[in-house]
């Protein structure tokens, strides 16, 4: 069998498990609806002309999910499947290694896709999130999309064969998370953060995302409220490339199949 | 009959500590080869560099004609002709025994149907159980039949029956007999040594990283040439005489008490005796 139909098949067999872990699906898809409900409600401040916070905070939101579908998610459960067993296992079969990847990028796209799916429809039904209204616009939701997963998921993998165990692997990643999300505009107005702290989240592409993101549901005129004043996408772009390169090398190294 | 496994001079540190030092071997193909051996006397060291999962610090090692340590992009191919049961593992809980199966055989370029896979390590029952409903037992079986799925031409066994109950270590004995009879070849590390007699056409006894003796279970440690000591009841106390010549003694015997022996026990030292005694002596 090759290997592409083995990496389709890898990733069912991913997505049962998924589906059948209720708590993941809760933590993966529905924690960043929750979080949407309370920021959105409790601050409802008008952040610049026509501009609420909410608005905001969905757009950065929408980044966020990227971040916690593929480098939370795999950053925690890859070292839980090292200390089970599964990744030995699955080592000493014949099946490629390539496989396995497919089947973790499937895994991480149908959560992605569903926890986006379900941030814009609450956002727009609750809200008061617009919806991309071109089709240039849609096209760079959807490369911001796509290379944002797959940034996510291959930082995962790095930092998935750096974490030595799968119990302590939710407290290194989680707190890791968090913090890029109050340092890259998703709880606040990036603008209003310190110079040295945008300087520093600007190093991650979490901040780049968030900025895709308000390019993307913000009015155009808000890129005036941005620290460049303007939307900077070309730069984002290629940001996310250079993560996305950095990060497979990374990944490729520290990938173990076993704790020892 | 050519070699399955070849091992030669094999090595391997941990640090300072010399986990496997100097260990040679050859196994034939079809054959049930098992190690023995006490907790850290690089027992599983030395399997887990055969199955390719540990790089070695010296020595050669041939298995299937290739080299573990050096597979590269052949791998696959390599892999395919191998089946690993692995000691206790506990991945997959949410997944059914029969999805489990069924996803491994696709693996392999010639897989055993998985449903006959399932019945054949007695799981028939449990097939659309989740794994984490499984004892210990059951998933044991389940390893069993995820070793096996790919028709592999040598299969690593790893403490198999650990956690068995001794109905189920016999079907389970069963199963490796059958195996063995369609020319798998099999690698069994055991803490239990009726296990091995019952299985093994050779055992290698291991400690401290080193061979202390490879031989028949019948004949390790000189057990066949071992002295029986002979049992009775007589005027209500235990007799008991170490005899050369037992046959020879319980015909004396049984003539003496004009037939019946009461209470009569021939016995020769079994394998786990002699087993103790080598691994004592290396202390």
């Amino acid at each position: 069998m090759n290997t592409l139909r083995l990496g389709l098949l890898r990733g069912n067999i991913e997505i049962k498990q998924f589906m059948r872990q209720r708590e993941s699906v809760i933590f993966t898809i529905f924690f960043p609806v929750l979080l949407l409900f309370i920021f959105g409600s409790v601050f409802k401040d008008t952040i610049a002309p026509g501009v609420t916070f909410s608005q905001y905070f969905v757009a950065g939101m929408i980044a966020s999910g990227l971040v916690n579908s593929g480098f939370q998610q795999l950053a925690i459960n890859i070292p839980i499947e090292r200390d089970n067993g599964a990744l030995k296992r699955l080592r000493g079969t014949p099946m490629s290694p390539i496989a396995f990847f497919i089947g973790k990028a499937i895994l991480v796209f149908l959560s992605m896709i569903a926890q986006v799916a379900m941030l814009l429809f609450f956002g727009a039904l609750f809200f008061h999130l617009h919806l991309p209204h071109s089709g240039a616009l849609w096209l760079r939701f959807t490369w911001l999309v796509v290379l944002g997963s797959a940034c996510s998921t291959v930082l995962g993998i790095a930092l998935a064969g750096v974490i030595k165990s799968g119990r302590g692997a939710p407290a290194v990643v989680s707190p890791f998370v968090i913090v890029l999300q109050f340092i890259s505009g998703v709880f606040f107005v990036f603008s209003n953060l310190p110079s040295w702290m945008q300087q520093f989240a600007a190093l991650f592409p979490l901040k780049w995302l968030t900025q895709g993101m308000r390019s993307v549901f913000l009015p155009d005129s808000f890129a005036a409220q941005e620290v460049a004043h303007h939307w900077e996408v070309g730069r984002t772009a290629i940001i996310l490339v250079a993560w996305l390169i950095a990060g497979t090398i990374l990944a490729t190294r520290s990938f173990k199949w076993s704790r020892q | 009959m050519s070699t399955a496994i070849e091992v030669l001079d094999l090595r391997k540190k941990y640090g300072e500590y010399e986990a496997v030092a100097g260990i040679s071997l050859s196994i034939e193909q079809g054959e049930i080869y098992a190690i023995l051996g006490p907790n850290g006397a690089g027992k599983t060291t030395t399997v887990e560099i055969l199955e390719g999962y540990r790089d070695r610090d010296g020595g050669t090692v041939s298995v299937l004609g290739s080299d573990p340590g050096t597979l590269g992009i052949h791998g696959s191919a390599w892999r395919n002709r191998i089946g690993i049961v692995l000691q206790s593992t506990s991945d997959a809980a949410e997944l059914t025994v029969a999805e489990t199966v069924h996803h491994f055989s696709h693996y392999y370029t010639k897989p055993k149907d998985p449903d006959s896979v399932i019945e054949l390590v007695g799981l028939s029952e449990k097939r659309d159980a989740k794994i984490r409903t499984l004892s210990g037992g059951q998933r044991r079986r389940l390893d069993v039949a995820l070793g096996i799925i790919g028709s592999p031409e040598i299969l690593f066994l790893d403490e198999p029956t650990t956690g068995f109950d001794p109905e189920a270590r016999r079907a389970f004995w069963e199963l490796i007999l059958s195996l063995k009879a369609e020319g798998t070849t099999i690698v069994l590390t055991t803490h239990y040594l009726d296990e091995a007699e019952a299985l093994a056409d050779r055992v290698a006894v291991i400690n401290a990283g080193r061979i202390v003796e490879i031989a028949t279970p019948a004949t390790l440690g000189g057990r066949h040439l071992a002295k029986a000591t002979i049992s009775w009841n007589e005027d209500g106390k235990t007799h008991s005489k170490i005899s050369e010549n037992p046959t020879e003694d319980v015909l004396e015997l049984a003539k003496r008490f004009q037939g019946d022996i009461p209470e009569l026990t021939v016995t020769r030292p079994s394998l786990e005796d002699i087993y103790l005694t080598m691994i004592e002596g290396q202390k």
